[in-house]
Order: C-alpha cells, then sequence, then structure tokens
C-alpha cells in the first residue's frame, strides 16, 4: 500500500508539471469548410460512451493541416476524389454499366449515404462497409470483379462516394439484424492488448488522446474524415489500412482487411465517432 | 535410448538458451519482481550510463522519450507526456524499483499501466511471429538505462 501511495503521488505532481511543460490537448478553433460548410468537429458522446466529448481528429492536428482541410482547393485529398468521381462514371464489366448508370448524379444519390456506413446486409449475414458494398455492386449488377483491398481505385471511389456527406453526422443504425452482436465483438477488439509493445486501441486514443507520443499527437481515433489523406504517407489511406498500421506497431500480427475483426472494429469505432461530421476527405498528419 | 533422446532435447534446450540469454543472465521468465523492487542486476554487468542515455532515446530500442519527457535530454526535439516527466526520477525511486519499473511496471502499477514491460513476456495477443518469447530490450540494455536512471537527480 506504501508503493501505491507514492505512486499516485507522483502521478499527480508529475501530471500537473507535462501539462505547465508540454501544450497538448484538443485546439479550441471551428472547422468551417470553404468559408461555407460548418462542420461538427465536437459532440456530446452517445449514450454509453466512455468519454464525454466526441471529438474529431482535425483538433489534434497543426494549424498548417487544419488549414489544408478547411479549404477544398488545398486539400490533397480532394485529388483522389476527382479520382473517385472518374470511377464512379466508368462503365466496367459484362453488363456494360458504371455506378452512375444506376445511381445517377452522386450528388443527389449518394447525400447523406456514406454517413451511415457500415450498415447491416441481410445477404451475407454481416456489417457491409463502402468499399464491400461497391464490391457488391460490381459483381452482382455490373458483371465486374470485385476491386481488391487498396487497389484498383478502391480507396478513391470511396471517398468519392463519402465526400458526399461532407458535413453530415455519422449515424450507424446498430438496431438493423446483429449490429448490435458485431458492435460488441467490437468493442472487444478495441481493448484487447496486442504485440510485443502490449497495448490496445484503448491504451492511446482513449486514455492518452490529448496527448503527445514522441512528435504525435494522439487523438481519439475517429474515422470520420476516412479515406483520409495523410502527409506521411502522400497518399488517401483507408480505414482498414490505418487500423493494420496501428495494430502492426504493436508489433503484432495483424489481421487481414475486411476480416471478421476488423470489420467489428469498423463498427464500434465509427460508432465512438457517432455525431461528428463526415470530414471525407480528412487531412492528417 | 530414451535417456540418450532426453539428453540430446536437454543439449539442445541448452543450446537455444545459451543463443537468447547470455549466460549469467536472468531469463525473462525468471525474474521475480518482490515488493516492486528487482534488487539484484539481470546480468551481474554494471550498468553503462552513457549508453542508457542513447538507449533511452533510440526509436528502435527504449523510445523511452515517446512517452517520458527528461530535461538532460534537451537535445532531442520531441519528448512525450504519455508518462510521467522522469527529471529527479532517482530521487523518487531506488535502483531497484527502477529496475522493476522498467522490466515490467504492470506488477508494480496496474494492469491498465500503458508502460511496456521492457524486459517480460507478459505480452498482449497476436505478437509478431519473429518476436514471440522475445523481450523489448536486453537484460544488459535494461541494466543501462536503469544505470542512466539513476543518475537523474534533481
Amino acid at each position: 500500500m506504501k508503493k501505491f501511495g507514492k505512486v499516485g503521488a507522483v502521478l499527480v505532481t508529475l501530471g500537473a508539471l507535462s501539462a505547465v511543460a508540454l501544450a497538448g490537448g484538443p485546439v479550441d478553433q471551428q472547422l468551417v469548410i470553404d468559408g461555407e460548410i460548418e462542420m461538427i468537429t465536437r459532440t456530446e458522446a452517445p449514450d454509453g460512451h466512455p468519454l464525454d466529448e466526441v471529438i474529431s481528429g482535425w483538433h489534434y492536428r497543426t494549424g498548417e493541416t487544419r488549414a489544408l482541410e478547411a479549404d477544398t482547393f488545398e486539400n490533397p485529398g480532394m485529388l483522389f476524389v476527382e479520382q473517385g468521381e472518374a470511377a464512379w462514371n466508368k462503365i466496367e464489366g459484362t453488363e456494360g454499366k458504371s455506378c452512375a448508370s444506376c445511381h445517377g448524379d452522386a450528388s443527389e444519390s449518394m447525400a447523406g449515404i456514406g454517413a451511415q456506413y457500415p450498415k447491416w446486409d441481410a445477404d451475407s449475414g454481416k456489417p457491409i462497409n463502402v468499399e464491400l458494398q461497391i464490391n457488391k455492386c460490381r459483381t452482382e449488377n455490373m458483371g465486374a470483379e470485385p476491386l481488391p483491398f487498396d487497389k484498383g481505385g478502391q480507396k478513391e471511389l470511396t471517398a468519392y462516394i463519402k465526400h458526399q456527406s461532407l458535413g453530415t453526422p455519422v449515424s450507424i443504425d446498430l438496431d438493423a439484424g446483429d449490429m448490435q452482436s458485431w458492435w460488441k465483438k467490437g468493442e472487444e477488439v478495441y481493448y484487447t492488448r496486442t504485440g510485443q509493445l502490449n497495448l490496445s486501441c484503448a491504451s492511446c486514443h482513449e486514455q492518452n488522446n490529448g496527448n503527445y507520443i514522441r512528435a504525435d499527437h494522439l487523438s481519439q481515433g475517429n474515422i470520420n474524415g476516412f479515406p483520409t489523406y495523410r502527409l506521411k504517407q502522400g497518399a488517401l489511406v483507408s480505414v482498414h489500412n490505418r487500423f493494420r498500421g496501428c495494430i502492426r506497431d504493436t508489433r503484432a500480427e495483424f489481421p487481414a482487411a475486411f476480416s471478421d475483426e476488423l470489420m467489428a472494429l469498423e463498427v464500434y469505432v465509427t460508432w465512438r465517432g457517432s455525431g461528428l461530421s463526415v470530414e471525407t476527405p480528412g487531412v492528417r498528419q | 535410448m530414451i535417456g540418450r533422446r532426453i539428453l540430446t532435447a536437454s543439449l539442445a534446450c541448452a543450446a537455444t538458451f545459451s543463443v537468447a540469454f547470455a549466460s549469467g543472465t536472468v531469463a525473462p521468465d525468471k525474474v521475480e519482481i518482490v515488493d516492486g523492487a528487482l534488487e539484484l542486476s539481470l546480468t551481474g554487468t554494471p550498468g553503462d550510463p552513457v549508453e542508457g542515455r542513447k538507449t533511452f532515446a533510440n526509436r528502435k530500442l527504449g523510445n523511452c522519450l515517446a512517452c517520458h519527457a527528461i530535461s538532460d535530454q534537451k537535445e532531442q526535439l520531441f519528448h512525450g507526456e504519455v508518462g510521467p516527466e522522469l527529471d529527479g526520477v532517482a530521487d523518487r525511486w531506488s535502483e531497484a524499483e527502477l529496475r522493476a519499473i522498467v522490466v515490467n511496471s504492470k506488477e508494480l502499477f496496474s494492469e491498465e499501466t500503458v508502460m511496456p514491460g521492457f524486459y517480460s513476456l507478459d505480452v498482449g495477443v497476436n505478437v509478431r511471429k519473429d518476436l514471440i518469447g522475445k523481450t523489448i530490450l536486453t537484460a544488459q540494455q535494461v541494466e543501462d538505462i536503469v544505470a542512466y536512471l539513476t543518475t537523474i537527480k534533481e
């Protein structure tokens, strides 16, 4: 007991010192895109959420990075969204169709849709995300091959579709089908410590959001900006790519993209960001 | 036959053991933290504080700076704030306690502690295949870091 008393005292003292020495925490600013679209980047957490407030990763980035996202001409991710638009209109497969053949103008047909994914897919008896929904359309309606993970324009088309929900609050339906049990499974994945470094998602994004880990400012790990442009990689990055990257960094073997494990995690982490505006394509470090 | 097989097996074991852990070194699964302290050196060879200072900062080794700030390493640009600042750490903890904290702080603090055990096999699930059974730091690197930390006084 003596030892623990000592630890507690030390932590309290040093916690106070840290706050003075380093300027952590989310920045207090509002994201308005092109001076028009007022984005919800901070909001009250949904019932059952471990945190009081849900905060977009945008608040944890540098002033330069935040400015890039606030201007669609400056946002490097928009180049890929344009490529996604071309993919939307491209005829592929044996049926001679493009996405547009059935869905027409994406700015109308896809408005607000991306904010509702992942959603329940009764056919497969699993949740489906935008990437897999595109593949389902390709194989069932276009007579085209499914796009492999992160390839063939998958990230760009996903970003284009989600971009049609820019500003719409994330809201997924957990009452549909068996979504509850996938949410539960995702929660388990979120709190499971992995790898030699023995870290869970929660170790950084719940317990330490707002703190610096070396040069990295830890966010809550919300995914409302995905696919997001990452300056570090100079590329558009998909959610499952980032999940795998994080797990890999704990020095663990990581699950396959779109595996049940990562689909469950996508359901759960999307829910954790409920109420935040879709920012796709977000801009991050 | 059976005797010989056992002998072969135990020789093989001994060989593996000596590759992984130098002689005189306490293997990670034999380390016993008692009352939040590890009195005995893991190697019997005194730690080198100069080496320890480097290992502390090295991103591929201790990477302690990822989480802890320390004024002694001001020349390094980024210091983390996930863990407590370490200025004066040797005034607050004994060498034996520092050794135990570096080896596996979860045994001192709580299972919730974010800090990895640097000389422990108490790790997460699905460890990368080439790292199974291996520790983040070698026993001597732990001793070096402990030697370094004992010099950090206010």
